[in-house]
């Protein structure tokens, strides 16, 4: 959002010079960074904001701790006293992604084949609608588009059985097809909405020029717009992934086999059947974990960003 | 064809899932490489573009829901004859059946002690989740807003969104867990109850704030999302607004409630029905916990018991739950699409 910069330069005249311009903003950015001291010097502020973040913290430090402790250990003694008394290993681990308990690398390579065609094919599907929307003129566009964003907000779970049904009717039961289908169908209706309000932000000037080129919309759409929403693909690719990777009602209700469940899922059936068995909980959870987690630190801006374009429009 | 349908080795996987996308791309490619030539009509333009989407919405979404709709108001009844007594089908020796019109799945969601507590709950979660997250994120922000350390105190609050709602309810679990009073608790949460020199605490089990400890995990999972999105439309409030204000005598507190809320009151907004629209569908967190017993169970998860563990007779009153819960959020839609509207009327 460049909207802060903005905000920086509103009450500036318009006629004064650049460097007058310059020192203003320097000025009152001092200003208000001074602002934000006195605000925050509150010893109540502050700690308010430290005890918020050590809840916020805590809970998967001391999972993550306990998935490196000795069995015998997470047993008899909380992840606290590994400070004190610490005893490392990666058995945990091992054992979790290997042992007949677990096994969770099976489960594993599952949600990394459930999430490549999960994200490419509702994007790419999602782009096109979003461009004839932002770009062409068509009777009953607004009206079409209106009812996809209201179709955002029906609840998965009201499509489930009759999907379920068809995808039986079809033979396609047991296989990773439902479950791309049914991401696929799923992640539409936000995906258009976000790449729409992307797409619109690109000035009009650039689309009618390639037209007035003679360019039709296939290449517009290619040549002219795609290397302009890379950031906006890239956003609402790690949206989409995350959702998919993170995904546990899809998948229960048209992966069910073990030979097609993802991790989320068998970790879900681990906590219910090995509720106890902390030591591959919290492997297993970290293991589930830290593909997401790594996708989301390395393009946090990318989400954030797409993040934004849905939620403070207005 | 196999590997295409049931692939059990890794190789078969992987290959069905580049089988998977090559044909879609192969497809796509088609419809662009018909429609991409001169003087061909708007419409086939426009259908080539928007038609695979609006026919899978239709097909995965639009037709399933009134399926549902249909559904929810349907009971299977013997079938009598003309002597009164259910007549028995020949060829498989059962008694034969129809479907007829009935408000009895609702009737029993409404009536039935059980789902009244399951409606009671979802209540809860849907007012207590947006409410507290957004609370929290928006204080959060402003405490955190433009300190030292900014960016690496919101990735804290932010992680837990890239954390998917079964692993936070593992992490969660794990700060629960329960151990008999005199025995050295692991769980954190007993931990302090014992060190406070209280009796340790069943958390996940004892009705009703069981639920209350639900929901803690579930504003821990979305405190993040408020907080990101008050974050920037604190910093997009502009400073002529701040100043006249500071100019008028109003600082600190007063400045936050009086001007910075109503400014960025469009975003909040915003963000207390993304949070409960979230709320509301989500099953997760009650599923991995509990599993919906000791009286936890929201419509979400009651919605998957009933349909898939609790066979036929089930499915109608699954569809009635999965139904109230598309009523409930129809106000939401109602909202967005309004604001929707204002936002590109101001464009």
């Amino acid at each position: 959002m460049s909207q802060s910069g903005q905000a920086i330069e509103l009450p500036i005249t318009t006629d004064s010079t650049p460097e007058e311009k310059y020192s203003a903003r320097q000025q009152k950015k001092a200003m208000r960074l001074q602002d934000a001291k006195t605000k925050l010097s509150s010893p109540w502020a502050s700690g308010l904001a430290i005890i918020i973040a050590i809840l916020w913290t805590i809970p998967t430090f001391g999972l993550l701790v306990t998935s490196f402790r000795p069995v015998s250990d997470i047993q008899n003694s909380g992840w606290w006293t590994f400070f004190a008394n610490p005893g490392f290993t990666i058995d945990n681990y091992s054992n979790a992604l290997s042992n007949s308990a677990g096994g969770l690398g099976n489960f594993f390579l599952n949600s990394f084949v459930i999430v490549l065609p999960a994200v490419v094919i509702p994007i790419t599907l999602a782009l096109l609608a979003a461009y004839a929307f932002a770009w062409i003129d068509f009777k009953g566009r607004d009206a079409i588009f209106v009812a996809i964003f209201a179709l955002q907000i029906v609840p998965l779970q009201v499509a489930l059985i009759p999907l379920q049904t068809l995808f039986v009717n079809a033979g396609l039961q047991n296989s990773f097809w439902p479950v791309w289908i049914a991401h696929t169908i799923f992640g539409m209706p936000l995906a258009i909405f976000l790449l729409h309000n992307f797409m619109k932000e690109v000035p009009r000037s650039i689309v009618e020029a390639a037209r007035v080129d003679g360019a039709g919309h296939v290449k517009i759409f290619f040549v002219v717009l795609m290397p302009l929403l890379i950031p906006a693909i890239a956003a609402f690719g790690i949206f989409q992934f995350l959702w998919v990777w993170n995904d546990l009602l899809v998948a229960t209700v048209f992966a069910p086999s073990p030979n097609l469940r993802p991790i989320t899922a068998a970790i879900a059936e681990l906590s219910g059947s090995k509720g106890s068995q902390w030591e591959l909980l919290s492997a297993g959870a970290f293991i589930s974990i830290i593909v997401p987690l790594a996708v989301f630190i390395g393009l946090q801006r990318y989400f954030v960003r797409g993040l934004l374009a849905g939620g403070v429009k207005g | 064809m196999d590997w295409f349908l049931q692939p059990t080795s890794v190789t078969d996987k992987l290959l069905v899932m580049v089988v998977a996308i090559v044909l879609f791309v192969a497809i796509m490619g088609l419809i662009l490489w018909a429609i991409d030539r001169p003087k061909v009509p708007t419409w086939v333009v426009v259908t080539g573009f928007v038609g695979p989407v609006l026919a899978a919405l239709a097909v995965g979404l639009l037709w399933p829901a009134i399926k549902t709709a249909i559904q929810s108001f349907q009971v299977s009844q013997a079938v009598l004859g003309p002597n009164g007594k259910p007549v028995i089908d020949r060829t498989t020796g059962q008694r034969s059946s129809e479907l007829v019109f009935s408000l009895d799945n609702y009737s029993r969601v409404f009536s039935d002690a059980g789902f009244q507590k399951v409606l009671i709950n979802t209540a809860l979660w849907v007012l207590l989740v947006p409410i507290l997250a957004t609370a929290i994120g928006l204080i959060y922000a402003v405490l955190v807003d433009r300190t030292r350390f900014e960016k690496f105190a919101k990735a804290l609050v932010f992680l837990p969104m890239a954390i998917s709602m079964v692993g936070a309810s593992i992490i969660w679990k794990f700060v629960y867990e329960y151990r008999q009073a005199g025995s050295p608790q692991i769980g954190l949460a007993n931990q302090l109850l014992v060190w406070l020199g209280l009796e340790p605490y069943q958390f996940l089990i004892t009705e009703p704030w069981n639920t209350f400890f639900l929901i803690i995990v579930m504003i821990w999972i979305q405190a993040g999302f408020a907080m990101t999105v008050l974050s920037a439309a604190i910093k997009a409030v502009p400073d002529d607004i701040i100043e006249a204000a500071q100019l008028d005598g109003a600082t600190g507190f007063k400045l936050f409630r009086k001007v910075t809320v109503p400014t960025i009151r469009p975003a909040v907004v915003v963000v207390l029905t993304t949070i409960a629209m979230g709320t509301l569908k989500a099953f997760d967190v009650v599923r991995t916990m509990t599993g919906g017993q000791f009286g936890t169970s929201v419509v979400a998860n009651e919605f998957y018991t009933q349909s898939f563990r609790q066979g036929q007779g089930g499915v109608g009153v699954g569809a009635a739950l999965a139904v109230i819960l598309f009523i409930i959020v129809i106000p939401v839609i109602a909202y967005n699409v309004r604001q929707m509207r204002l936002v590109e009327e101001t464009r």
